[in-house]
């Protein structure tokens, strides 16, 4: 006679260690292998589009910050470029320098967070202390421009809120000289460890298609193949003047598409990010960067999309203007709202223990989930 | 790479008065009308046909075009009737590299519009957040329910332009 | 002044008043729940981390709220996770703690005009005991919210229930 067999539904509710902030996962479990993944956001919905519609154009700046807040400089980069592009404005080369740099440093803070929370889900206590160290670096230089640690209100529509420090370019060529030896340590700890590899090959494969039907970006895209980058198909700014390469994922420790691979995608992503600072750092011009701001912001009436490569993905601002000094609309596309979706495929057949490597690989911010 | 008037002129030709219109002079970029229960045959054919390929859907958002009349209701606050609440859809393509803009626009006092999930299916959490904010209905959307929002929150739909805030919500104080 | 101002000559015999004793051994072991919402999550993680290190004052992050002395209510408070965290509360053992870290737990930030979602402090909930002000707080200042609690604790008294 036949056993009767029911699956068991688990909570991992909002406070858990692993999940990256609040975000709650109902997992329907055979034994140990997941059946179905459900994921329930909210938990940190704090109206931003509600706020965006009350308060003027530049007045949105702050809110946009604490979105994402791990990389709040890009942020402020995509919502800037999208009311300049309605506006018709055009801003002077120093800021675009000043502009492309700062956006590169918080690329690799970001990454740095990413990579040392991921290590500690894991299981490896030690890269998560080393990744804060160099960490603290970089944000050592974001507080001697602009005065802040973590959420900057630093570029403004039509330019910047401060000009950087005297010191700024001596000290980050400094920063850029310390920080490729941490990579390569890096690696050696991490990226090539054994159980590091055991625990993330051949996990959580994104075949190609699903994940352009799904609508993802980013090092989750880059990692399954496709070497998509905003900053190469699509230059914004001054992007177009620098040379530097887009890693994909290639399989090298197990499929193409897997865990390990998204995550070697974002270290290789931290010497790519060095290389634009280091071609930019020399050539930046003089020039006055509050010049350009305009006395009063009206934009026509009209919309606009403006798409920027986070370091989660797809930063997008859709912009409606009604001619007065508050938007009428603004709505944000959040690259990791996207990616979490593709949770639910990605679980399917794993063991519980899985579940946290495959969501840290795919690195959501859930301040940007909710927005 | 197409411009948008050659795209309208193909789904002109392929759909007839399904596509209703297309509004050139903006500052950025032209947008595409088209009939809310019509949308998904349109949005299946931009995506399987060999000279558009559009493989991805960038964002789809829900707006309060606020377009009705305003009326005081009877304890004062103000209300509207009438108008039309919005769907834009911002499509691109891969292989291609084009992009379009598409709108439908259903009437404020029984949204519905035909869902795109089977599309693609990043439009699933899209459609949920629309209804959620506008209470837009989705017709077909596999799982419609609210995701921002406490799945008991009865007082409306918040980016409404006519939404107003309740006084308690299981024992808290909302207000400031 | 300490415990070890009243030894006596060969140095291994201490008096002390009990309520001395347990409070000096509670203020050097809070034992945290770690618990992040928001921006101000990465703040706590960086007080942990080694550059500002959080561990020299006996303070450990715990994964579950029944082993934890104190919890640090660290990003904004939304209605949804409100009664979440009411639960978490009641789950932890007397005596407890509750640090509200953070504008937005304190009175709900800049979110407090048109934010329909927000709780406008997380003391709405739960009864806070030390309040750290910022949009985020700097580490330091997370630290010195920590010895404010410090000060609290020494002068808890077994006898009096502490207000």
């Amino acid at each position: 006679m036949a056993l009767k067999t029911e699956t068991m539904i688990l909570n991992m509710g909002p406070q858990h260690p692993s999940t990256h902030g609040v975000l709650r996962l109902e997992l329907e479990l055979e034994g140990e292998l997941i059946k179905n993944v459900k994921p329930h956001i909210g938990y940190l919905h704090r109206c931003f589009e509600k706020h965006a519609e009350a308060m003027t154009y530049p007045q949105v700046i702050p809110y946009t910050d604490r979105m994402d807040y791990l990389a709040s400089m890009y942020n402020n980069f995509g919502y800037v470029l999208a009311v300049e592009k309605l506006l018709g404005i055009q801003v002077p080369e120093r800021v675009e320098y000043i502009r492309v740099i700062m956006g590169e440093l918080q690329r690799i803070a970001s990454h740095l967070v990413a990579i040392g929370t991921y290590g500690l889900d894991i299981g490896a206590f030690t890269p998560f202390l080393y990744c804060f160290r160099d960490r603290e670096k970089i944000l050592s230089l974001f507080e001697m421009t602009c005065g802040a640690r973590l959420l900057y209100n630093y570029m403004w529509i039509g330019g910047l809120s401060h000009d950087i420090h005297p010191d700024f370019v001596r000290l980050t060529k400094e920063f850029i000289k310390s920080f490729r030896p941490t990579i390569d340590e890096l690696n050696y700890l991490l990226s090539y460890n054994k159980i590091f590899i055991e625990r993330t090959a051949n996990i959580g494969v994104l075949p190609l298609d699903t994940a352009i039907n799904y609508g993802v970006t980013g090092p989750v895209l880059r990692g399954s193949g496709l070497a998509f980058d905003l900053r190469k198909n699509e230059p914004y700014s001054i992007y177009d003047r620098f040379d530097f390469d887009i890693p994909v994922g290639k399989g090298l420790m197990g499929t193409v598409g897997d865990c390990w691979d998204r995550y070697y995608v974002r270290v290789q992503e931290m010497e790519q990010s060095l290389r634009i600072i280091e071609q930019a750092i020399d050539q930046i011009p003089e020039g006055d960067v509050q010049a350009a701001i305009p006395k009063r912001i009206k934009p026509p009436k009209g919309t606009v999309y403006f798409r920027v490569e986070n370091p989660r993905g797809e930063l997008g601002y859709f912009i409606i203007s009604d001619g007065s000094p508050n938007p009428f609309r603004v709505k944000v596309r959040a690259p990791s709202f996207v990616n979490l979706e593709v949770l639910g495929e990605l679980c399917k057949g794993h063991l519980v223990a899985d579940v946290v490597a495959i969501l840290g690989s795919i690195d959501i911010v859930l301040g940007e989930v909710d927005r | 790479m197409k411009s948008a008037e050659e795209i309208f002129e193909i789904l002109k030709n392929e759909f007839g008065e399904a596509i209703i219109s297309i509004e050139k002079d903006l500052p950025t970029e032209p947008i595409i009308s088209i009939n809310p229960f019509e949308i998904k045959k349109v949005c299946m054919f931009l995506r399987d046909n060999e000279e558009l390929k559009f493989d991805s859907l960038m964002v789809l958002s829900g707006v309060d075009d606020a377009n009705g009349e305003k009326i005081k209701d009877e304890d004062g606050t103000e209300i509207i009737k009438g108008g039309t609440l919005s769907v834009y859809y911002h499509l691109y393509s891969i292989p291609f590299k084009h992009k379009v803009t598409l709108k439908v626009s259903t009437p404020r006092e029984n949204p519905q519009v035909e869902s795109v999930e089977s599309v693609w299916k990043c439009a699933d959490w899209h459609e949920r957040e629309a209804y959620d904010m506008f209470g837009i209905i989705f017709l077909n959307h596999p799982d419609l329910r609210r995701i921002l929002m406490p799945y008991d929150w009865e007082a409306g739909y918040p980016l409404r332009k006519d939404y107003k805030n309740p006084e308690f919500y299981q024992g808290m104080k909302v207000p400031y | 002044m300490g415990l070890l101002d009243k030894e006596f000559s060969d140095g291994n015999i201490v008096i002390t008043k009990v309520e001395d004793l347990f409070n000096w051994a509670r203020l050097s072991s809070i034992w945290q729940l770690g618990f992040g919402l928001a921006c101000c999550a990465i703040e706590m993680m960086a007080t942990s981390a080694s550059h500002y290190d959080f561990d020299r004052f006996g303070v450990i992050p715990r994964n579950t709220p029944r082993q934890a002395d104190a919890i640090i209510i660290s990003g904004t408070v939304t209605l949804k996770m409100a009664l979440r965290i009411k639960r978490l509360y009641e789950q932890m053992p007397e005596p407890k703690y509750i640090i509200s870290m953070g504008s937005c737990a304190n009175c709900g930030g800049p979110y407090w005009e048109h934010g329909y979602h927000v709780l406008k402090g997380v003391d709405r909930v739960i009864p806070v005991d030390v309040y750290v002000p910022g949009c985020p707080p700097r580490p330091e200042a997370l630290l010195e919210g920590l010895l404010k609690l410090q000060e609290k604790i020494r002068n808890e008294s077994l006898m009096k229930k502490s207000v």
